[in-house]
């Protein structure tokens, strides 16, 4: 199956980042589960504050794509953020960023879900809407502030931030876009019921059947449809749930260590679902060099996978700094103690 | 939930938009349609940059009803770059690392929730300007 | 114009009074000030109140007491301006009376503020501030005054200990006032170890809420010697206003509202601040007594604390405040406030003070403030008619 490719050409014009300042070690969580005993997946994850969400999350990432991108929000006619945790069921996330940026009214808005594919599925869709030149920019969003069950694996690392990303013309961007592809089946392995608050998922089935599956077969399409190989990328960004999935799926593929570090926040961040590879990937635009070629794989439960291909031009070393780098917020951070973490996290049930 | 009330102050809360004095320049937040320092009428909007310094603050430890979720936490009188004073409430910032003149910035927050089933309600808060903060 | 004066005086005590409601203790305080007055009818019944609505669900508190204290059938309403309500209806019934249009009017303020939960009351009294730029942010009626506190301490480099003499003036004269709320002295020691409410006010630079309802009945000043009873006459009534959010005043460290009506009341009374025997100011929090006594033009700007530290605000001071406790220990019935001020100072003004009295007092001010400084309602009330 071919891969996808704009009747226009498309890039990145701008992208921005946001992590929250709070941070939970991946110890202190098994201190209250597992009596400090076994590894973690990660060292600390990110926690939001009590006064964030995914939609004061996706405002400021939008607002530092904005400050890179430099074009009058009203010209963005379609913003989309994509989430597993939206503050409303029913009313979407991208109105309120829309309206905090300034590009309403002119704009489709709407949420995407798709877990933690979300995000880049709304890459997909904007770089189609202003590939297909009905628009000129279009801005896609992947943010959550995921809640982990207490006490179950996934604790360790459910974590919040995001990533957004105007998608413009190729000729006014930073990192234009090859090709795409999307490799998507129907694989439970990690859901969550309408009313429950929190998901349940398949333990070892969210491995081979779900996650290497779905990326490996979408990066391996997507190079080979394109002609290239691993060192024809300067980096590579993975959906990144821990530490070891992202780092066995690049050895699978034969990328090397020097490749993936750049964009591998997991161990300092922990999984911020649909801003996991979008953070990745703007991690990797903090320090890619004008001709860079980058891939980025995500994962969505589900179960999905989108991969790209972007380029890095010229236009990239004027405009980063613009905006907060992703280290500046990875390297923010203030510790709390698993007390505070239930608190901020609202997990206590007040009977 | 005064649905209506909230949502009139969308651009005041989630995006700083004030007024200009289109005859003595002087910014004016909140808006209010007849210039403070002049008295002519100000219409023009005038959406602030965000940045300011801290006036005075305070830090809360016995809220009212509707912000108890959030103690303890810092009130602020922030005086915006551009001349007027607002009420905030400071974010991200420890309650001892607060100085009169600490440079701040505007963050997009929840000010507060109706509930558990009703609107959440966004606005502006402040926050040390993050390239000091890391 | 006609002068006015008081010639009854009703209060009930400042407490928690559980078994009595937001009607019953207002109709103690009407029925109190008539039988001083030695009159059983008035023209009009004006009543100071802020929370009725929020916390009691009563609001038109006009009719309802003129009916419930045997009145029905007399011009009535409710007259409102934050904590400044009592003060604001005492301006209303001055104005009635010297106006010429009506002959005897019945003031009463009055509040209850023990029916609702701590944080749905405090929720309330933020309805003082500017709700849609001050009161959406969350802060506490008591944080808007923090904010000053602070600012004023960093502008004039004070401590918070300058400010304990407020409050250890207060509590020392509440000590002799059976209608006060808390009649126990307290140390400096005592201020300084006080827990935070918002930094820096503490627990003891704050006022405490309470139930509490105070009467006047008023008359015309000809009229006021056929009933014999120790008169006392409004010389002053002047109210001025300023922004009511804090971030929008000229100078949040100069409470222009009070300063306004401050010195239209001396211009009506023809005195000066030296000429003032006793000064019932709003020391709803330490830093408005300060600013008061600055803004009145008692010490200039800066200098408020001063006269704490040096004993001048005391009995025997230069400039006795809060003389039956002040809203700091008598008590801090938000809107029945102002009128229990304009009865103290008469209480003086009559030598039935008690304890307290203030020899050969003469003159007294009485200076009611609404939210942080955005109305003010000033009396100055002379002995003798």
């Amino acid at each position: 199956m071919s891969i996808m490719k704009p009747a226009r050409a498309v890039g990145i014009v701008g992208y921005g980042a946001y992590v929250p300042r709070y941070r939970i070690a991946g110890k202190e969580i098994s201190r209250i589960w597992t009596g400090g005993q076994g590894g973690v997946p990660v060292r600390e994850k990110s926690v939001p504050g009590p006064d964030e969400d995914t939609a004061t999350i996706a405002i400021e990432a939008a607002r530092n794509a904005l400050l890179r991108a430099a074009i009058d929000p009203a010209l963005i006619r379609a913003l989309w953020v994509g989430s597993e945790s939206p503050p409303y069921a029913v009313k979407p996330t991208s109105t309120i960023v829309a309206q905090a940026i300034g590009a309403t009214p002119d704009t489709q808005a709407a949420d995407f879900e798709f877990a933690c594919k979300a995000g880049t599925e709304a890459v997909e869709a904007a770089a189609g809407l202003v590939g297909s030149g009905m628009v000129n920019y279009a801005m896609a969003i992947g943010a959550d502030t995921a809640q982990g069950r207490p006490g179950d694996a996934l604790e360790y690392t459910a974590a919040a931030g995001g990533a957004a990303y105007i998608i413009g013309p190729r000729e006014e961007s930073i990192a234009y876009l090859e090709g795409s592809y999307s490799y998507v089946s129907d694989t439970p392995d990690f859901f969550r019921r309408p009313n429950q608050h929190y998901p349940r998922h398949g333990g070892r089935f969210t491995g081979e059947p779900a996650y290497f599956s779905h990326v490996l077969s979408a990066a391996r399409h997507l190079m080979e449809e394109l002609g290239y190989g691993p060192s024809d990328f300067a980096m590579a960004v993975f959906h990144q749930p821990n530490v070891k999935f992202p780092t066995r799926a690049a050895k699978s593929l034969g990328f090397s260590q020097e490749q993936t570090e750049a964009g591998l926040l997991a161990n300092e961040i922990g999984n911020t679902y649909a801003g996991s590879s979008l953070l990745g990937l703007s991690a990797i635009l903090d320090v890619a060099q004008p001709g860079d070629r980058l891939l980025v794989v995500s994962f969505g439960s589900g179960a999905g996978s989108d991969a790209f291909s972007f380029v890095a031009t010229d236009r990239i070393e004027e405009r980063r700094h613009r905006a907060p780098a992703t280290q500046d917020y990875i390297d923010r951070r203030k510790e709390v103690d698993y007390g505070i973490y239930v608190r901020y996290r609202k997990k206590l049930h007040m009977h | 939930m005064r649905v209506s009330a909230h949502w009139r102050q969308r651009q005041q809360r989630l995006t700083l938009t004030g007024e200009r004095c289109l005859k003595c320049g002087a910014r004016v937040f909140p808006p209010r349609d007849v210039c403070p320092h002049c008295h002519e009428p100000a219409y023009e909007p005038f959406e602030f940059g965000g940045r300011g310094e801290v006036y005075s603050y305070s830090t809360v430890y016995h809220a009212p009803a509707g912000y108890q979720h959030n103690v303890p936490y810092t009130m602020a009188l922030v005086k915006l770059e551009e001349g007027p004073i607002v009420t905030a409430q400071l974010t991200d910032v420890d309650a001892d690392e607060v100085r009169i003149g600490m440079p701040v910035e505007m963050v997009t927050r929840k000010l507060r929730e109706e509930g558990e089933d009703g609107l959440i309600i966004y606005g502006y808060k402040f926050r040390k300007l993050l390239q000091e903060s890391a | 114009m006609r002068d006015v004066t008081i010639v009854g005086i009703g209060q009930t005590e400042v407490g928690e009074h559980w078994e009595r409601s937001l009607r019953d203790i207002a109709v103690d305080a009407v029925l109190a000030a008539l039988g001083d007055a030695g009159l059983e009818h008035a023209d009009a019944l004006y009543v100071g109140n802020m929370l009725g609505g929020a916390l009691s669900g009563q609001q038109h508190l006009g009719a309802l007491v003129a009916d419930y204290a045997g009145l029905r059938g007399i011009e009535a309403a409710t007259i409102e301006a934050a904590c400044g309500s009592g003060g604001a209806a005492v301006r209303q019934g001055y104005l009635a009376v010297a106006s010429g249009l009506l002959d005897s009017v019945i003031v009463c303020g009055v509040e209850k503020m023990t029916e609702e939960t701590e944080a749905e009351t405090a929720a309330a009294l933020t309805m003082a501030g500017d709700a849609e730029y001050e009161t959406i942010h969350g802060p506490s009626f008591v944080s808007l005054n923090a904010l000053l506190m602070r600012r004023y301490m960093y502008e004039f480099g004070c401590e918070r200990e300058d400010f304990a003499g407020f409050a250890i003036n207060a509590h020392r004269n509440a000590v002799n006032n059976p209608n006060a709320m808390y009649r126990r002295p307290i140390t400096a020691e005592i201020f300084g170890r006080a827990p935070m409410l918002s930094d820096p006010i503490s627990l003891m630079d704050s006022s405490p809420n309470a139930d509490g309802a105070a009467a006047l009945v008023l008359v015309a000043t000809e009229r006021a010697h056929d009933l014999g009873h120790d008169p006392v006459r409004i010389a002053a009534s002047a109210a001025g206003s300023d922004s009511v959010a804090i971030h929008d005043r000229r100078d949040p460290l100069f409470l222009a509202a009070a300063h306004r009506s401050a010195a239209e009341a001396y211009r009506q009374a023809g005195v000066e601040p030296k000429d003032i025997d006793l000064f019932e100011l709003h020391d709803a929090f330490t830093i408005l007594a300060a600013m008061s006594l600055e803004a009145c033009g008692f010490a200039k700007k800066g200098e408020g604390v001063r006269l704490a530290k040096d004993g001048e605000i005391g009995l025997d001071g230069r400039i006795p405040i809060s003389t039956m406790g002040g809203l700091k220990a008598r008590g801090n019935p938000a809107g029945a406030t102002g009128v229990y001020q304009i009865v103290e100072v008469v209480q003086q003004l009559r030598g039935q003070a008690g304890k307290n009295q203030l020899p050969d007092c003469r003159r007294g001010m009485a200076q009611n403030i609404g939210g942080t400084g955005a109305t003010a309602i000033t009396h100055i009330l002379e002995a003798g008619s």
